[in-house]
């Protein structure tokens, strides 16, 4: 699979969406040539604003900006924005107005920079405000529908969680978000692994080898975290009966979290979580983390053949 | 530019006179609403009702039948739990029914405990401090990018200004150089715990925000005199933000409430201490 970067896009996007929408007002905490709105600045300049390393400045200013009718992207690092949380929850979740939180670098994918920068509680936080949306893109197509969506369809807060890294792209070029909708990568009939970002890759590539295994794996993409596709998910609870969730996010409050509040609700059925268990990251290569912290694909393999083991020979893990 | 008011939208031009009328009217009110709610926070109102009146009847330029027109002057009231004020101020000037101001802080009223966006007249709900210059600067960035005229009027606390976003702001809107941006600080001296001074020293405030690029002018709060000579500087053309700082008395106008903490969170204790109160006011 080719691997395009998703940071890259959005800030192609914001340039082409920011040509037919002279509402699209940019803000950025002098991370701009990192989060790629750089380019959004350059081409309009009077639409841009660097607050500087100042994100509750930066946060409130553009709750400012959207009181009066802009529409505006807010982007920093993932794990900065988050010093901002009580600001997003007063002045804008509150408000309920129209800013676009599109962050970059969250997670292991981060990789050298190490565990200050990987934040892995991101998408538990936002999906707990009212009024906030959630969204984890997959892979750059994904981005580019996604800033359709959010300059041509919305009006309301938005979280977008990017990446540092490129990611393989896994859907088809004519693909199209629909907000609260899973998208079906592979269909399955023992198991399915649902996932987002950066995970989704490697649980396709897992599902290959589950193949190998008389497992019969399907693969879907849980892009909108916030809401949730409730419905997908108790079908495929219903008819494959064996889950496994995989995100780059701590096990708590996040993907694994929301899936198994969903089928606990409707169709218990076992959910076996794949993601950061309580610990921070640290430095190295991002796929090496992926593997030192269980989270690679020998770990999801691993996961989806223990669904199918005697119960008394599952060892619970958290 | 030079920021004069312009004729759109409703300016009073009351005089001395009218606006102290209105000014113990609101006192009254203030005192009632937090009496009624058992709750509320009057000390911090009392400082800055009459700023209020005067920025609402002879400052900005807005239209209680027409709130909502593009031109019109914000104003956010970043210290958002002088809300029963702000809510009496904008319905004394028409904005909605002064009945409604005795549902403060109850179930089936949209006059939240903090000052909330559902009520007609509110730019933006506020309560955590810290948070409304940084709104005031977008604001005001937004008015500039579409050409328009208004202002915008940002009322800070001195306690609030403890808070790191304000400084955050500060910088900001100097690096923007928005000459429609106006703060109003009610220096009363006094923050939930104890007097400013105790709980966190300011020192200068004049100059340390003259340092961060703003011009500044210190005037009494509650003279109306001064206050109208503070908004003529203001309205000076000039390059950058403006940051007024008012001289006030925490719960003025009520001697038992004045210059103490007591009564920043809390309404009269009992039917005694409210006659007292309301008996006060109108001696005013």
């Amino acid at each position: 699979m080719v691997s395009e970067s998703l940071r890259e896009k959005y800030g192609e996007m914001l340039v082409e969406l920011g040509a037919k929408h002279p509402e699209i007002v940019v803000l950025d905490a002098d991370l701009s040539s990192s989060t790629k709105t750089q380019a959004f600045g350059k081409k309009f300049p009077d639409r841009f604003f660097n607050m500087g390393i100042s994100e509750q400045s930066m946060v409130t200013a553009a709750a400012g900006l959207a009181l009066s009718g802009k529409k505006a992207f807010v982007s920093t690092f993932a794990v900065f924005l988050t010093r901002t949380y009580e600001q997003i929850r007063q002045s804008v979740c509150y408000n309920n107005i129209d800013v676009k939180f599109v962050v970059t670098h969250p997670g292991i994918t981060v990789g050298e920079d190490g565990a200050t920068h990987q934040i892995i509680e991101d998408t538990g936080i936002m999906c707990g405000l009212p009024n906030m949306r959630v969204i984890v893109p997959a892979d750059s197509i994904e981005v580019s529908s996604v800033m359709h969506h959010l300059v041509e369809k919305t009006k309301t807060p938005y979280y977008v969680r990017l990446s540092r890294e490129k990611f393989p792209v896994v859907n088809d070029s004519d693909y199209k978000f629909r907000e609260g909708r899973n998208t079906v990568l592979r269909d399955g009939s023992d198991l399915t692994i649902f996932s987002n970002g950066a995970m989704v890759g490697l649980a396709l590539q897992a599902a290959e080898e589950l193949k190998a295994q008389a497992i019969d794996a399907a693969v879907i993409n849980v892009s909108s975290m916030k809401p949730l596709d409730r419905e997908n998910i108790v079908k495929y609870a219903k008819s494959t009966g064996h889950i496994v969730t995989a995100e780059e996010h701590s096990i708590f409050n996040g993907l694994g979290s929301r899936v198994a509040e969903v089928v606990s609700e409707e169709y218990p059925v076992h959910v076996y979580r794949i993601g950061m268990r309580d610990t921070f990251g640290k430095s190295g290569k991002s796929w090496e983390l992926f593997d030192y912290f269980h989270m690679g694909v020998k770990d999801i393999v691993e996961a989806g053949i223990k669904c199918f083991q005697k119960e008394d020979d599952y060892e619970a893990v958290s | 530019m030079e920021r004069s008011p312009s004729s759109v939208g409703g300016n009073e031009n009351l005089n001395n006179e009218t606006l102290s009328k209105l000014s113990k009217k609101a006192r009254e009110y203030i005192i009632r609403m937090v009496y009624e709610a058992k709750s509320g926070h009057p000390g911090g109102s009392l400082s800055i009702i009459d700023i209020l009146i005067y920025l609402y009847y002879n400052e900005m330029n807005i239209d209680p039948t027409n709130q909502n027109y593009e031109d019109r002057d914000r104003l956010i009231m970043s210290k958002g739990h002088a809300s029963p004020a702000l809510y009496t101020t904008l319905a004394l000037r028409g904005f909605f029914p002064q009945e409604l101001l005795m549902g403060f802080r109850k179930i089936n009223s949209k006059l939240e405990g903090h000052v909330h966006r559902g009520v007609p007249g509110v730019e933006t709900s506020t309560g955590s401090l810290g948070q409304g210059l940084g709104i005031g600067l977008g604001m005001a960035l937004a008015g500039r990018l579409d050409h328009r005229n208004y202002r915008v009027f940002v009322i800070l606390g001195d306690g609030e200004i403890e808070e790191g976003n304000v400084w955050e702001t500060l910088m900001g809107a100097n690096k923007y150089k928005v000459s429609n941006l106006i703060a109003i600080l009610d220096r009363n001296r006094v923050q939930l715990d104890d007097m400013t001074e105790n709980v966190m020293p300011m020192g200068d405030i004049a100059s340390k925000v003259r340092s961060f690029g703003w011009d500044t002018m210190e005037f009494n709060g509650h003279d109306f005199n001064e206050i109208r000579k503070a908004f003529e500087f203001a309205n000076q053309k000039r390059d950058g933000p403006v940051f007024l700082i008012a001289n006030t008395i925490k719960g003025k106008g009520v001697s038992y409430m004045e210059n103490t903490a007591k009564y920043h969170g809390s309404p009269p204790a009992n039917q005694e201490e409210f006659e007292k109160a309301i008996k006060e006011i109108r001696d005013l």
